[in-house]
């Protein structure tokens, strides 16, 4: 008796709810479908694949099966999944190291030259990054322009080996993300009131105080973005392993790439790619937290 | 916070059911068909749609196969022998009436009862290739696929950078210290594993375990002497010096032998693999008799012939080689590698579930 009122009560709530969830759906009509379209759908395949068995020819078999995840605790494929974190934490680092001063730089200059700096931050992605990253096995191998160029001179004997080495896809990384630090890095940094500066300076700080107690932590909600931004393309990039690491290192993008194209694994290569979205859903989870805490003001800011 | 739930769990559902359809559809490509063709259908009525990879046929094909039969044709390409599978496999009727795969993949959807047999009355042109492209590991007799190209792998080195003439796999596997750091191999699934299966005297259609396990062995030694694994710049690789000594496919070893002539290609003694490139007609094709005529068309020599002289392949038709200038077999040596010095190579087979295995190997090998 209890439990039939019990659930007409809530029954008759769910309805309520749901009338009201109905009106409101109008208002919501473009930016869910889009959700719907582009986010939800697709992650729902990739959860669904990731829970069957391959098909032979591509494709899954309706089977349910958690092999793919406990294949994925083995020590070769935790460690490409250690090894990606690594280079793309490495990556965000320097990136983070080159682009803070870069940025400050530019924040800092007469408007004119300002506008100028910026496009010359933005005119690699002119290029398509395929050619770009030609262009860097041209330079950089062991017949390339740069150890020709050191041999003609006499400084090296034999050619270094520069290319086809996991710290060639760093640098590789590094050279395709880099934008992608600045710009955020950038818009933070100039927004910062000069007068905050002016102010700190007057009150008898020394510059570099100026800028570790003023300007550092202003841009703090800009570095986080920044390495967001570098850290989440980098993890999942496979083409630069491949060309720059000559196929002799895999990121986890390149397990994915290879679980459904060559493995003809697709339920392997949804578990990777859900393994990878979860962990960067997290990361960005983070990011938001920690610069939304920042912004809206601990108690002592 | 509800509403946004029962959303998700429409989403779910939606997304469970787009699934279905993509993925179980499989399941219905039944083994009904077969029935025999028209000899007398009207081909102007029909159509075709070729699947067939990108850059692998003349640009004008399609006009030139309409001139001469009156069926109109589109061509969708692909890039891999997976895509098209996939595209095939992913519906009872994917809308393709002939597909170009790989042998090993022919065979294996042959076994699937998704492959139409050949009818050979509509392609009289079967005369034009050679006797040993009649007996191809992967299906004899020519029941249910055509060769389309065919060819070997081996090495592919610079005689002027290297000081002795390689003529074995050991040569690329446990290369001689001056060689080290300036090798590579090809890290596509059967072709990394080929050399060394043939070094240890393995078959490259092994599906031992065992085999598999001495042949990791072999590759995780050789892995610190390569320069790369690469599948598609190693002939770069030889003309920039950067690489000596390759492994490579006999057509793409010429793309190198185009820009350096120092450049060779040698089958090493111990043995290596014949790849075959095939055509086939699917069964769901409503346009069978189409079909037939499009694979007859493609064996005219003249037509064929367009494969050796613009991608540098080998192509099982005598009739088309004998269009070839004879001198393309003396700038492109692997062009002079003759049908029966192919077919003493061994014939790709597939090799069934045990592909997983070959996978896991590639891929530990070249995360390891």
């Amino acid at each position: 008796m209890a439990a039939r009122v019990r659930r007409a009560m809530r029954d008759g709530m769910n309805r309520q709810r749901f009338s009201r969830a109905l009106r409101a759906a109008p208002f919501l009509g473009p930016q869910s479908l889009f959700l719907a379209l582009f986010v939800v759908i697709p992650i729902g395949l990739v959860t669904t694949y990731a829970f069957m068995t391959r098909g032979r020819f591509g494709g899954v078999s309706p089977e349910f099966s958690l092999e793919n995840f406990t294949r994925l605790l083995e020590p070769v494929y935790l460690n490409v999944l250690f090894n990606s974190i690594g280079v793309a934490a490495l990556t965000t680092a320097l990136a983070l190291v080159l682009g803070y001063p870069t940025a400050y730089l530019i924040a800092r200059l007469p408007t004119r030259w300002r506008t100028v700096a910026l496009l010359m931050v933005l005119l690699p992605f002119w290029t398509n990054f395929l050619i770009r990253t030609y262009a860097w096995i041209l330079l950089f191998n062991n017949a390339g322009w740069l150890n020709q160029g050191l041999e003609a001179l006499g400084w090296i004997d034999g050619p270094m080996n520069l290319l086809y080495s996991q710290p060639a896809v760093v640098v590789g990384l590094l050279y395709m993300y880099l934008p992608l630090m600045i710009l955020p890095l950038y818009s933070s940094i100039e927004r910062i009131d000069p007068e905050l500066e002016e102010a700190a300076t007057n009150l008898g700080s020394r510059p570099f105080r100026v800028f570790r107690t003023v300007i550092l932590p202003m841009s703090v909600p800009g570095m986080l973005i920044g390495c967001v931004f570098v850290f989440v393309p980098s993890m999942g990039n496979f083409v630069i392993p491949e060309l720059l690491g000559g196929g002799k290192m895999l990121l986890v993008g390149n397990l994915v790439r290879d679980a459904f194209l060559k493995a003809r694994d697709w339920p392997f290569g949804a578990s990777l790619a859900l393994v990878l979205t979860i962990f960067l859903v997290v990361l960005l989870a983070l990011q938001s937290r920690a610069s939304k805490r920042i912004t809206e003001g601990s108690p002592d800011a | 916070m509800l509403f946004r739930r029962s959303k998700l769990r429409v989403a779910a559902a939606t997304a469970i059911a787009a699934v279905a359809a993509l993925g179980l559809g499989a399941c219905s490509a039944g083994d009904s068909g077969g029935a025999a063709l028209d000899p007398d259908a009207d081909l102007t009525k029909q159509s075709l749609v070729v699947g067939i990879w990108s850059d692998y046929y003349p640009e004008d094909l399609a006009e030139r196969f309409e001139a001469k039969t009156g069926i109109p044709m589109t061509i969708v390409n692909h890039a891999t022998n997976e895509e098209i599978v996939a595209k095939i496999m992913a519906s009872g009727d994917s809308g393709i009436d002939v597909a170009f795969m790989s042998g090993q993949y022919a065979q294996a959807l042959g076994e699937q009862g998704v492959l139409q047999e050949l009818d050979k009355s509509f392609i009289p042109n079967e005369a034009n290739l050679y006797p040993e492209a009649k007996e191809l590991a992967y299906d004899p007799g020519n029941k249910v696929s055509l060769p389309y190209a065919w060819g070997t792998t081996g090495l592919c080195y610079r005689s002027d950078l290297i000081d002795f003439t390689p003529d074995s796999w050991n040569d690329l596997l446990n290369p001689k210290p001056e060689l080290e750091g300036k090798t590579t191999m090809l890290a596509t699934e059967r072709w990394m594993t080929l050399p060394a299966q043939k070094l240890l005297g393995f078959s490259a259609n092994s599906t031992s375990a065992d085999e598999l396990a001495q042949v990791r062995a072999q590759l995780e030694k050789t892995k610190p002497t390569l320069l790369a694994f690469d599948d598609t710049t190693f002939y770069q690789k030889l003309i920039t010096g950067e690489a000596v000594l390759t492994e490579a496919w006999d057509g793409w070893c010429n793309y190198g032998v185009a820009e350096d002539p120092n450049i060779k290609f040698v089958i090493p003694k111990e043995g290596s693999d014949l790849w075959t490139d095939t055509m086939t007609v699917l069964k769901s094709s409503k346009n069978k008799e189409a079909a037939m005529t499009f694979l007859n068309f493609i064996l005219e020599p003249d037509v064929h012939s367009w494969v050796v002289e613009n991608i540098l392949y080998n192509v099982p038709n005598r009739a088309a080689n004998e269009l070839v200038d004879p001198q393309m077999a003396v700038d492109f040596p692997s062009l002079a590698i003759t049908p029966a010095e192919l077919s003493e190579q061994e014939g790709l087979i597939d090799v069934g579930d045990f592909s997983t295995e070959y996978s896991r190997l590639v891929t530990e090998i070249q995360a390891g």
